[in-house]
């Protein structure tokens, strides 16, 4: 029952979509508002059908409906509820119509929020949308059928793969990185949209889809802390990042959008890199289907890819497809596009999103240059080849250091025009921070011209955004006479987006330093023990208490005690274990962290006597782990701030209605007339 | 004049812009032909001969039964990959993996040295997708009976 339902309706939707979308851009060529409304309404009922197919399968999964192919897949009887709700993405099949469901949902969103603007471009792009979610169903309705109908019933399923199972992050992780990877195809059909109903002249589809490339960026960026804390907390290896081919895939999409938040502000201030943008929103888009091929099609081996299928070849010839169109699409209309503004002087904040978007497209290149690098080398040489990480390390970790001196000097430089004895006092403090910062890692005995790098030019960017705040704040305080807290909240909440960004760089900054100092300062130590034996590593001793093991629904685990003894009394207990699932002939680890601001205790569980004699236990120290995740938090907050929409008022006229002291004059006038323009 | 001006200025931005990228994708190809790690079986790496030699590799293959030997204290772990036809000795450091018994599939990497040996750095066990019952008696549940019935006391 619940497969026919959603087999049906999606192969409803699918034709449903072609028809929307041949309605839409026949409404916008004749102008024809009944044809326009008839599209939104396919829109809307597609929404509609992808969501009840979406349902069918939450409900097939919870009644442990083994008649359908993808619950006889993925379910089972002993798996607990919560992990049965989140199996709707545990492998291709379901992701896949989370995905559908995700894109006709962000279809159905964007055409109910632009549905008033004038133009015909949201035509455009709601059919671009209807096209792309016409591809997933096509795979839904073929070659990913999660609603095929099994014969005879299986009584019990194998449940989801047990790394999925193991810990509640893998609840947020991917529905996190689907909504920043669908997210992105609503500016992507807005840019096509806006090329071919010739509105991309102007630049309010740029304003247009601003909001829609922050939502998709902070889902995405939270999706990435949200993967990385995870693979730390669940793989057992004490790292967060390997450059693992799955990682690469969320990451590099991750670059081009951040270099289009930037770039998209150039465009909206000067008048430049109009072709610059669309390319680069397709390129994002590009690599969002790629990234789904990646971790989809089982083309890459890696631990991610827990997926085989023959899937890959739509994937390849829908990426082919997209790239073809858009990029002809792109060049055919970017004679008309390169109008507008020049640099005025090399020394602008122009220049800064200039170097930064070089280098993020750099970066990007980079890393998908190492990640496709063995499957081509495979597809042409025949042989199997994996790029290791110091070459992604070589490669980004200079350019990851010029990043964070932009990011400093960013803030500190005007649009258009830089006062250069302005610019020496502003970039005063941050350069003391270098010095600081280079000394305390210097002291800590970093040795590593990387790490000390990263130390000198994050401290440095630290103190100029920072700063920003500080001065915005006081200046306030004496202009108006206001207390510091109330200064800082209105100073943000008159330019929310100035401030967000600012604030989206110290959360940056402060994961990467969590990043260098937990790579440079990490001990770790592998022993056995008996029960009673303890190990010291990095002056914190760790005793084995005893080896313990359990019995629980569909798994076994095994723990071992261990106290964390100071002054010859037990401060505290980590248990590392390995869950043993029915299913799966390998254990999973499942390390204990015990987490503060200064340092993480990483203890896992490698190794152990069957009956309890001893215990081989791996102990890392790492400075500053937490920052990486609070810093993830900080980020999402500051691009939240800079999404959240303006109150509806008009501009505070704030120099004028108060002038400022005189000696402060020069000083505040310049910054209200920033706050205002930017 | 001004015109002129913007054309040299522009051919030497253009200049820039080439050697740019003229030199980063040489440390581009450099890098990644540095980098590469090579996927092999026993067979194939012991057919590679000399050129295999002192390189990273990643070593595919199943463990040879009765070959395992590890020694706890010092966390010396010795054990043989075969693909079937040829073995090839391995040494690595650090606790085997709980599941690590004859016949499973591992990766390891490392390097093959002039004396026959393959210093690993890393080991893994492949994971696979498909369910395997364990064998009679293996199951995680029998195995470690007495430490679950010691944990219920």
């Amino acid at each position: 029952m619940n497969g026919a339902i959603g087999i049906s309706a999606l192969r409803v939707a699918l034709a449903l979509s072609f028809v929307g979308a041949i309605a839409l851009v026949a409404a916008a060529r004749r102008n024809s508002a009944a044809l326009r409304s008839a599209g939104f309404a396919v829109v809307y009922s597609s929404f509609g059908l992808v969501a009840i197919a979406t349902l069918a399968m939450l409900t097939a999964l919870i009644s442990h409906d083994f008649s359908v192919s993808y619950v006889a897949q993925v379910g089972s009887r002993s798996t607990p509820l919560i992990f049965t709700i989140i199996s709707l993405w545990a492998a291709l099949e379901g992701s896949i119509l989370f995905w559908a469901f995700l894109l006709f949902g962000f279809a159905a969103l964007a055409a109910r929020i632009h549905r008033k603007e004038p133009g015909h471009s949201l035509e455009y792009a709601s059919a671009v949308l209807l096209g792309i979610g016409a591809f997933f169903l096509i795979l839904l309705v073929g070659p990913a059928n999660p609603f095929h109908v099994v014969s005879p019933v299986p009584l019990d399923g194998p449940g989801p793969n047990p790394l999925l199972q193991n810990h509640p992050l893998m609840a947020v992780h991917p529905p996190l990185l689907y909504l920043g990877y669908v997210g992105f195809s609503v500016p992507f059909a807005f840019a096509v949209g806006a090329l071919v109903s010739g509105e991309a002249q102007d630049d309010r589809w740029v304003r247009g889809v601003r909001g829609w490339t922050i939502a998709a960026w902070i889902f995405l960026s939270a999706a990435i802390i949200a993967g990385m804390w995870w693979s730390y907390e669940v793989l057992g290896w004490g790292g967060y990042w390997a450059w693992d081919p799955v990682e690469n895939a969320s990451f590099m999409p991750w670059l081009t959008a951040t270099a289009f938040m930037h770039s998209i502000m150039v465009q909206q201030r000067r008048g430049m890199l109009r072709v610059w943008n669309l390319n680069l929103i397709v390129a994002t888009f590009v690599l969002t289907v790629l990234g789904t091929f990646l971790t989809r099609s089982g083309i890459l081996s890696s631990v991610h890819a827990f997926t085989q299928g023959t899937i890959g070849y739509y994937f390849l010839g829908f990426i082919a497809l997209v790239l073809v169109a858009s990029l002809a699409l792109v060049a055919g209309y970017a004679p008309e596009l390169r109008r507008g503004g020049a640099l005025d002087d090399v020394l602008s904040r122009e220049t800064a999103f200039l170097v930064g978007n070089l280098l993020l497209s750099v970066m990007t290149f980079t890393v998908l240059l190492g990640t496709l690098f063995p499957l081509v080398a495979e597809l042409v040489r025949g042989v199997r080849v994996s790029v290791g990480g110091p070459f992604f390390n070589q490669m980004t970790l200079p350019i990851i250091v010029v990043m964070l001196f932009l990011i400093g000097v960013g803030p500190a430089l005007p649009w258009r025009r830089t006062d250069r004895a302005e610019l020496k006092r502003r970039l005063l403090a941050p350069t003391g921070g270098l010095i600081v910062g280079l000394l305390l890692a210097l002291l800590a005995g970093a040795r590593d011209l990387y790490a000390l790098l990263a130390f000198g030019f994050g401290a440095f960017a630290l103190v100029s955004n920072v700063q920003e705040f500080w001065t915005g704040a006081r200046d306030r305080m004496r202009a108006h006479g206001e207390h510091a807290a109330s200064a800082l909240g209105r100073l943000i909440a008159g330019n929310r987006h100035r401030y967000g960004g600012f604030l989206a760089h110290i959360g940056l900054i402060v994961s990467v330093l969590g990043i260098a100092a937990s790579s440079t300062f990490k001990t770790e130590r592998e022993i056995t023990l008996a029960p009673g034996e303890s190990v010291t590593v990095s002056g914190r001793v760790f005793r084995l208490e005893r080896v313990w093991g359990r019995q629980d629904m569909g798994r076994t685990s095994i723990g071992a005690d261990i106290a964390l003894v100071s002054g010859g009394r037990v401060v505290a207990h980590l248990e590392p274990e390995q869950h043993f699932y029915e299913s799966s002939d390998t254990p999973v680890p499942t390390p204990a962290v015990r987490s503060t601001a200064a340092r993480d205790l990483y203890v896992n569980l490698m190794a152990f006597k069957e009956d309890g004699s001893s215990a081989t236990i791996r102990v890392l120290v790492e400075p500053m782990v937490a920052w990486i995740w609070l810093g993830g938090g900080i980020v999402c907050l500051g691009a939240l701030l800079a999404l959240w929409p303006r109150r509806r008022r008009a501009a505070p006229a704030l120099a004028a209605t108060h002038p400022p002291r005189a000696s402060h004059a020069r000083r505040a006038a310049r910054r209200v007339a920033v706050e205002v323009t930017s | 004049m001004h015109r002129q001006l913007n054309k040299r200025r522009g051919l030497a931005l253009g200049a820039a812009v080439v050697v740019l990228i003229a030199a980063f994708g040489y440390l581009l190809y450099g890098g990644i032909g540095n980098n590469l790690v090579y996927f092999l079986t026993p067979g194939e790496l012991l057919a590679k001969g000399t050129s295999a030699l002192d390189v990273p590799v990643r070593l595919g293959g199943q463990i040879v039964p009765g070959s395992v030997e590890w020694n706890a204290e010092t966390l010396d772990l010795r054990f043989k990959v075969t693909d079937g036809t040829r073995e090839v000795a391995v040494r690595s450091t650090g606790a085997p993996p709980q599941m690590f018994r004859p016949g499973i599939g591992v990766i390891v990497e490392g390097t093959y040295d002039r004396a026959g040996l393959f210093h690993a750095t890393n080991l893994m066990v492949r994971h696979s997708n498909e369910y395997h019952p364990p064998a009679a008696g293996h199951s995680p549940k029998e195995a470690y009976k007495s430490l679950i019935s010691g944990a219920t006391q």
